[in-house]
């Protein structure tokens, strides 16, 4: 007798492959309302191609899928830079609640107190965390929140009639982001070096600190997962030329608790409350990306900023646009469901709670850190804050790429890290942990980074076909760049 | 063992230079740079009859790794780009000093050549 999986063949098939004419899975009844003349009978398509499936086809066909995702809740996932911390489902519960889930952007804002005080509370904690006088939740992630940054120094400048501060001062291992933001901002990017110690180099900033200077864009700890031991002095070089300070915050999670940005001296950063305050994200969203300022750009916030406004008897809250702000991000009020879960968290974790956050952030990679080196060349050597960069230089001499080792790691139930960024670092592997990792699933992963070393020795075609057991193997990238295939056709 | 010719001349950003019969330069990128970039996905040249001066940004070129800024070597007229590699990136993988070059330029000061790298030069500089 012969069997065969049938759910094993079906893993790999569509709806359309599952279509039978005239299946469906509920059968409506006849419309009692009459018929109307449609304004412009054009709109109508008389040949709109949809599967025609049964409800449990459909059932079975997403939950197939969703059973192949790969997500923090499966597995480890430690994707350097972009913090895949877990969730507390407590966020979900929150944000689920009718009074949050429930209401629209254009309601009166007396019939949205509620969400409206959430939305202070956020944006006040946030500024504590940061240690920055006033904030916006507007921005709709990282690199949004870069953009409302790099407008504002663009307007701060303009308004002290210094239009030709036109240069934005970016470090060689930034995010991409960064250098586009800037010139999204109407600014001409320089690139500074890091020195030997994986850092900005201070002499670099001090030869570029002239009365062109706009400012600078610096991600603390770095993307290296280094802090700056130099960061107060950089940021008076800078202030000293009549530039601006922007923190990207897109590492804060080493810092919550720990540092502020605005006693190093910075006058903008933006938050990833995503990556940071725990919410689910990846594959490109949802995000949110809010900014905190010191005095000088508070007048240019993003709109809008939620006011807290005394009665006699209690607390209100409203909207409000800065005197001189630089306008709205997006419709509505930002990610607001994202802001509920980022507040949860916040409050769940409490001031104590954050500050353990960060500390075992930095623990968790540096115990990776020095299991590892010994087999994996550190990029830089020295302490790190939440996350580490290896370079796989060693392997790469023996014929096995990042690339190679990313592919495999899959075969071993762990999401690859970031590869080549920093760009750096060669063969870079970037790896950030996050605090919510126990130590036995950091030791089985230090297991598993190990035995990947010996396979680079003994038997490296495993490397170069990974991944193995997954549905789909090695792809093609090059090819699916350049002759990308974005839309599924109807056979 | 070199994978770079001693007929080109080098530029530390990883762009080699030819100087053909006709004393115009043909200009590409290097074997170390395209095994550094991996598989070569899209690439951005400068219009036919723009003038370049050295070291000015020429056209990017982007693989499955990351996007990088192309510099040009030595100043001049672009005479020709190569639509071969525009229309197949992996040129630059296959062939890199040859099929994969990128553009002809007619140089205004044909002496900036002799201030390029030499493949020695060139290598030791990659080596360090």
């Amino acid at each position: 007798m012969t069997t065969h999986d049938i759910s094993a063949q079906r893993a790999h098939q569509t709806l359309w492959d599952l279509s039978a004419p005239g299946r469906s899975g509920i059968r409506l009844p006849e419309s009692d309302v009459p018929k109307q003349p449609m304004p412009d009978a054009s709109l109508l398509r008389e040949d709109l191609r949809l599967p025609e499936v049964s409800e449990l086809d459909v059932v079975r066909h997403y939950t197939r899928l969703a059973q192949k995702n790969f997500s923090v809740d499966t597995n480890f996932y430690p994707l350097g830079s972009c913090t895949m911390k877990y969730n507390p489902k407590i966020n979900d519960m929150v944000a689920s609640q009718p009074g949050f889930s429930g209401i629209h952007p254009l309601q009166p804002e007396e019939t949205v107190q509620g969400a409206l005080e959430l939305m202070y509370r956020l944006q006040r904690d946030l500024q504590a965390i940061t240690g920055m006088p006033a904030g916006s939740l507007a921005p709709l992630a990282g690199a949004h929140g870069e953009l409302a940054g790099v407008l504002m120094i663009k307007a701060y400048h303009e308004a002290n009639g210094e239009p030709d501060r036109k240069v934005m001062l970016i470090p060689d291992s930034a995010h991409g982001t960064n250098p586009a933001s800037a010139s999204m901002g109407g600014f001409e990017v320089v690139t500074l070096p890091s020195d030997s110690n994986g850092s900005l180099d201070l002499a670099a900033v001090e030869a570029a600190a002239n009365d062109r200077l706009a400012g600078l864009m610096i991600t603390i700890p770095n993307t290296l997962g280094l802090f700056n031991p130099n960061i107060a002095r950089i940021c008076e070089i800078v202030h000293g030329a009549g530039g601006l300070v922007y923190g990207d915050g897109a590492n804060m999670n080493a810092l919550l608790g720990r540092a502020r940005p605005y006693d190093l001296g910075f006058d903008v950063v933006h938050l990833n409350l995503h990556k940071t305050t725990s919410t689910p994200h990846g594959g490109g969203g949802p995000g949110a990306g809010p900014v905190c300022v010191g005095e000088r750009l508070a007048p240019y916030l993003p709109s809008p900023v939620v006011e807290m406004v005394e009665d006699a008897e209690r607390a209100r809250y409203r909207f409000a646009t800065p005197a001189n702000s630089i306008g709205t991000m997006s419709a509505g009020h930002g990610n607001f469901g994202v802001l509920v879960r980022s507040y949860t968290y916040l409050r769940a974790l409490g001031a104590d709670g954050l500050r353990q956050a960060s500390g075992d952030a930095v623990l968790n990679a540096n115990y990776l850190r020095r299991k590892l080196e010994h087999v994996y060349r550190v990029a830089v050597d020295r302490t790190c804050m939440h996350e580490v960069v290896f370079t796989g230089r060693p392997q790469r001499e023996k014929g096995v790429k990042a690339l190679d080792i990313s592919k495999r790691m899959i075969d071993y139930g762990v999401h690859p890290p970031t590869m080549y960024f920093p760009l750096i670092v060669e063969e870079a592997l970037m790896v950030e942990p996050t605090e919510t990792e126990s130590k036995e699933t950091l030791d089985a992963f230090i297991e598993v980074m190990i035995a990947i070393a010996r396979e680079v020795e003994e038997s490296p075609e495993l490397l170069h076909e990974a991944p193995h057991v997954t549905p789909v193997g090695r792809l093609d990238e090059a090819r699916a760049a350049r002759q990308p295939d974005l839309r599924w056709q109807a056979p | 063992m070199t994978e770079h010719p001693s007929e080109l001349r080098y530029t530390i950003e990883h762009e080699w230079v030819r100087v053909e019969g006709d004393g115009n330069a043909t200009i590409g990128v290097t074997f170390f740079a395209q095994d550094q970039l991996g598989d070569v996905v899209y690439i951005v040249l400068p219009a036919v009859g723009s003038t370049l001066q050295a070291g000015a940004r020429m056209g990017e070129i982007e693989s499955v790794k990351s996007v990088s800024d192309l510099f040009v070597p030595v100043s001049g007229e672009v005479l020709e780009t190569n639509q071969d590699v525009l229309d197949h990136p992996e040129r630059v993988n296959e062939d890199p000093h040859g099929a994969g070059w990128m553009l002809r330029v007619r140089m205004s000061d044909p002496s900036e050549v002799d201030r390029l790298l030499t493949n020695e030069q060139y290598d030791s500089a990659i080596a360090s």
